[in-house]
């Protein structure tokens, strides 16, 4: 299975990585196969205010421009500024090197809430997703 | 990431090669059609392809309308200038020419290509997404006309080969003489091991390139197909998606319907008067366009290079210093030629001169561009390829 079974992943296709009160967040192979070519990342400020379910920042590939909603809430502590000058890691490394922010969580039950790796897997390619964009 | 639906989407005679190739289908102006083939590297691989080797497109979706002559001699021709503002009698038998349609307000029906295809017979290629809009424009205005206006829309499997090798794949599947057939001309030949095959070198990419029009049915669509890759693996060919057509067309400032030019822009303003004939007579449309052309001009077709980070897409405003919209981005991109991000918008004349800078609206935050001269890609034209349309 492409994806690490120790994420939670959302139904927009983002996934957070858990650890204490740290979560890593990033866009899912899913995410990064529907979008192609990815140019651009637009990503929050250290020390903003994250929502569950709330966009936190916009991707765009060549062809459009899509936002990311935030997997859980809290505040951002990292952001991933590789990204700016290769945002192309989110296409070749999406679960490892192209993570997005890390959030200091303010509720990090709030993640069980969310799909395990399996479920995930299934949600992304069933047939009914596939011809998003 | 929202997911659209299929609905009834149109499809063309090669979509279960698409679907085969595991290409990204999208919704085209109601057809299902490949965006991006990720299988084969994606968009701007695409793109590269056709930059520098050679890519095959399917546009089948294009429509293709015949317009010939029934007894009165002349009269297919009269129409088609009646309909079209470029004048289609400088054409020779075997010549294409870029033109339009208009309405009589001076705004577009749609781009096309007319194709003369004998003295009084002619070919207009039109866009997939005008194509229901178009035949019915093209039967109501030619009805005073002794001539035949057919659909072939759906006869035809539409493929463009295009890229600097498209030649030299080319001339492996057809005994025409390719280097007599220059931009903008064609020939019916045996393309492939079929007869009289409509093979023109035209295309949307703003690189040199072919388009042949083959029978619609499936298997001849996908044999054709099949030979075009086979042969073109040597110059390792790819296939090319809407994604890659949009980046290519975008860099060559060639107009897409709904975005540079439509039923609310006219000629003047989409920077097309080059291929209007004011001087040919009478056409839909050229009453306006003489009126209009008298006033001044109230917005104008620039080119446009993003200083600050930030790309502009399609329908953002742009501002000037003060932030007061100032006009609009028809079509905005990542260029993959230029490593640039690029775009077409209207801005009012005084604010389309060269190297003035403008902002684009991106999210709430306004992001400096420069008005930069266009097309934003020229090919290095070979007297092979160069120029003798009309």
């Amino acid at each position: 299975m492409v994806y690490p079974t120790t994420f939670r992943y959302t139904k927009d296709d983002e996934w957070v990585d858990v650890k204490g009160e740290l979560g890593t967040v990033g866009l899912t192979h899913e995410a990064q196969c529907r979008l192609g070519d990815i140019v651009y990342l637009e990503l929050p400020a250290m020390g903003a205010k994250l929502e569950a379910g709330k966009p936190l920042g916009v991707v765009e590939s060549v062809k459009a421009v899509f936002e990311i909603f935030s997997p859980v809430s809290g505040e951002v502590v990292e952001v991933n500024l590789q990204l700016k000058d290769a945002p192309e890691k989110v296409n070749s490394d999406p679960h490892g090197a192209g993570w997005l922010i890390k959030v200091r969580l303010k509720n990090p039950t709030e993640t069980e809430a969310l799909m395990d790796a399996a479920a995930y897997e299934a949600y992304a390619t069933s047939p009914e997703r596939e011809t998003a964009h | 990431m929202a997911d659209s639906t299929t609905g009834k989407l149109r499809q063309t005679p090669l979509n279960a090669i698409h679907r085969a190739l595991g290409a990204k289908m999208v919704d085209f102006g109601g057809w299902d059609m490949p965006v991006e083939y990720p299988s084969t590297g994606g968009l701007v691989a695409e793109h590269r392809a056709v930059r520098r080797g050679v890519g095959l497109f399917d546009v089948s979706h294009m429509g293709d309308i015949r317009i010939h002559g029934r007894r009165t001699p002349g009269a297919a021709l009269a129409a088609v200038e009646h309909i079209t503002m470029n004048q289609a009698a400088r054409l020779e038998i075997g010549q294409a020419q870029y033109s339009a349609m208009l309405y009589p307000e001076g705004t577009f029906v749609d781009d096309v290509i007319v194709h003369r295809l004998g003295q009084d017979d002619f070919l207009l290629v039109i866009n997939a997404g005008t194509r229901d809009k178009d035949i019915n424009w093209v039967q109501e205005n030619t009805q005073d006309f002794d001539c035949v206006v057919e659909d072939l829309s759906d006869s035809y499997t539409q493929l463009a080969i295009q890229g600097p090798r498209a030649a030299d794949l080319i001339q492996e599947l057809t005994y025409a003489n390719l280097s007599k057939i220059t931009n903008y001309w064609f020939t019916h030949s045996r393309v492939c091991g079929l007869e009289n095959i409509l093979l023109a070198r035209t295309g949307y990419t703003g690189e040199d390139g072919f388009e042949i029009y083959i029978p619609s049915d499936k298997q001849t669509s996908e044999e054709v197909w099949a030979l075009v890759m086979s042969a073109g693996r040597e110059f390792e060919i790819r296939p090319c998606g809407l994604g890659a057509r949009n980046t290519l067309r975008l860099e060559a400032k060639l107009s897409l319907y709904g975005h540079e030019i439509s039923n609310t822009i006219n000629v003047w303003e989409a920077d097309l008067g080059r291929f209007c004939r004011m001087e040919k007579g009478d056409f839909i449309g050229r009453g306006a366009l003489e009126r209009a052309k008298a006033d001044r001009v109230a917005r104008k077709l620039v080119g446009l290079e993003m200083i600050e980070r930030g790309i502009a897409r399609d329908g953002y405003r742009c501002l000037d210093q003060a932030g007061e919209a100032i006009g609009v981005i028809t079509s905005g991109s990542p260029s993959p030629t230029l490593g640039k991000n690029i775009a077409l918008a209207f801005v009012p004349p005084g604010l389309a001169t060269l190297g003035t800078v403008i902002y684009v609206e991106i999210r709430a935050q306004k992001a400096q561009a420069r008005v930069v001269p266009t097309p934003f890609y020229k090919r290095a034209r070979t007297a092979e390829t160069k120029s003798s349309a009309k």
